[in-house]
């Protein structure tokens, strides 16, 4: 059987069985309304309940500080639109960067078209955000910092704990988008002092379709979701006790796991170091040392990304790439034109994502396939002739 | 997304390579956009193209498209590959999704573009039908004439 790595875990991750097994009941036994009074309802509500602590305990939330909803999106609609819409009185102007998830990017754009203004403070080389520059862009009239605390593509982690202490010494909400965080460092919000604070049940072996936003007690931040009176009426919707509960407990199962992300960055560092190695003209985007453990994204040079994942997927390797080609706005990355990496770099990157999930073997796979593939596509590229006399000279 | 005919060009690419003695070289696209194509063609002294090959630095469907039309213009003559079209380029791969229409268009034009180089050799007026936009395929109105 031809042998099938899955190395795109930032994309998505697959239901732990654990996950799987403990939230099936809730689909057509413990299937009542959490918000009935009667024992069929009830007996969702604790669960339900269990879950929002065992998150809590697990962030250094209180319980009332966790708010379930619908995937990692909503959660960064919910913390941008409801604080900014909160505080329009005191002022209109929010703190952002340049290599946001399209979650934050575009839930700003939509405050920008209602007259919001948005600073997005720049991203060194290396893919870390300077606090001093989230400070310097401060104004009397700015309510919100919203800041990433890894970067989905590059896996850079950044200053969140400075960040937060420069919002709360400036009396300005601090928000973070911790969805690729979550699961593979530690995250406590009190430590980090953040006001608010997303993450998504489906990158840390979680359902697809479940989120979670922090919000610090106190914080000003309007309802997105009206309806009728869930999440102690702060979001509608009758709760998804299921997949609250597969949230949880994948929560927990990431956590205890973090002692072993030392293995998980070994194997991404030895396919690093083997494919620096083998493929000249390679490299690495972002910082190596800041950065995500299981997190390797790497441009190849005179080569097309979706070309390398055709190729990859063929030889049963999912993995995902920053090229304009695999994108249906033709764009290139976002995220690698912030950090400085060239057009036409952007086009033939590739990242791999690894997770607890992967084994020394998916490493060895890739590191087998991938140095043919790039030569192949090389050896059929127009660039590669002319460039390589150019870096030879 | 692709179809089968998409992945077999896209595995199997026909003409990849380069001519030596080509007497006419086309090259289209730039590596801003993430595509560019190079064809260089062989025309014997009657007009017709006794061997073509191709290299291309893009997607799948940049490969694909390349890999048809040198197929669809090997063995013919200048002046029938000067009518092959985007259109017939997308029909012979069994379709290709939206995004990727600017890929046959970039197909099409390096094949012009090869032939209009093998008459500018011969110091002979390049043929209307040869003449192309040499930009990024979709930043300039003419491709709005080509098939979606
Ligand atoms: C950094 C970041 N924020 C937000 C999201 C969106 O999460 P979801 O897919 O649950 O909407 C993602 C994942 O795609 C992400 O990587």
């Amino acid at each position: 059987m031809k042998r099938f790595v899955y190395a795109d875990n930032a994309a998505t991750t697959k239901v732990l069985p654990e996950v799987r097994d403990v939230m099936m009941p809730f689909f057509d036994e413990v299937y009542g309304n959490p918000s009935s009074a009667y024992s069929k309802g009830t007996e969702a509500a604790s669960p339900l309940m269990q879950a929002r602590e065992t998150i809590a305990s697990l962030l250094g939330a209180k319980t009332t500080e966790i708010f379930f909803t619908a995937s990692g999106s909503e959660a960064d609609n919910w913390a941008i639109k409801g604080a900014a819409q909160a505080n329009a009185k005191k002022g209109r102007h929010i703190i952002s960067s340049k290599f946001e998830h399209h979650a934050v990017l575009h839930a700003l754009e939509s405050l920008e078209r209602d007259g919001f203004e948005v600073t997005y403070v720049d991203v060194n080389k290396n893919g870390v955000i300077d606090p001093a520059d989230v400070e310097k862009a401060i104004r009397p009239d700015t309510t919100l910092i919203a800041i990433m605390m890894a970067n989905n593509e590059i896996g850079t982690i950044q200053p969140i704990k400075e960040i937060a202490a420069i919002g709360k010494a400036h009396g300005v909400t601090v928000f973070t988008d911790a969805v690729q965080a979550v699961g593979n460092m530690p995250v406590n919000v009190k430590e980090l002092g953040v006001d608010m604070l997303s993450l998504s049940g489906h990158k840390i072996h979680a359902p697809k379709g479940i989120g979670v936003l922090y919000i610090r007690t106190g914080t000003r931040c309007r309802t997105l979701i009206d309806g009728g009176g869930q999440e102690r009426g702060r979001r509608g919707g009758t709760e998804n006790v299921a997949f609250a509960v597969a949230l949880a407990k994948a929560l927990e199962i990431a956590t205890a796991r973090l002692s072993d992300m030392a293995r998980v960055k070994a194997m991404r560092d030895r396919l690093m170091n083997t494919l620096l190695d083998k493929i000249p003209y390679a490299h690495v985007n972002g910082d190596t040392d800041r950065r995500l453990a299981g997190n390797l994204n790497m441009t190849f040079e005179c080569v097309e990304g979706e070309s390398l994942l055709m190729w990859l997927d063929a030889s049963g390797i999912c993995a995902s790439t920053g090229s304009a080609c695999n994108s249906a706005s033709l764009e290139p990355s976002h995220v690698l034109l912030s950090i400085g990496v060239p057009v036409e770099h952007a086009h033939g990157s590739l990242r791999f994502s690894l997770s607890h999930e992967n084994t020394e073997e998916d490493v060895d796979h890739i590191i087998q396939t991938l140095p043919v593939i790039v030569q192949r596509l090389r050896d059929m590229s127009p660039l590669y002739n002319s460039t390589m006399a150019r870096v030879k000279e | 997304m692709y179809s089968e005919k998409v992945i077999d060009h896209f595995t199997n690419p026909r003409n990849v390579g380069e001519i030596a003695d080509a007497n006419g070289v086309g090259e289209v696209g730039n590596a801003k956009c993430g595509d560019i194509m190079r064809i260089y063609l062989k025309i014997d002294d009657n007009g017709i193209i006794t061997d073509v090959k191709f290299k291309t630095f893009g997607c799948g469907a940049a490969i694909a498209t390349s890999s048809i039309a040198t197929e669809m213009i090997k063995g013919k003559s200048v002046s029938e590959a000067l009518t092959l079209t985007n259109k017939a380029v997308i029909e012979a791969l069994d379709g290709l999704p939206p995004v990727k229409v600017h890929c046959s268009v970039l197909a099409e034009e390096a094949v012009k573009s090869a032939i209009a180089d093998y008459y500018t050799r011969r110091g002979e007026e390049v043929p209307p039908e040869a003449i192309i936009c040499d930009g990024c395929c979709d930043s300039c109105d003419s491709c709005s004439t080509h098939a979606e």
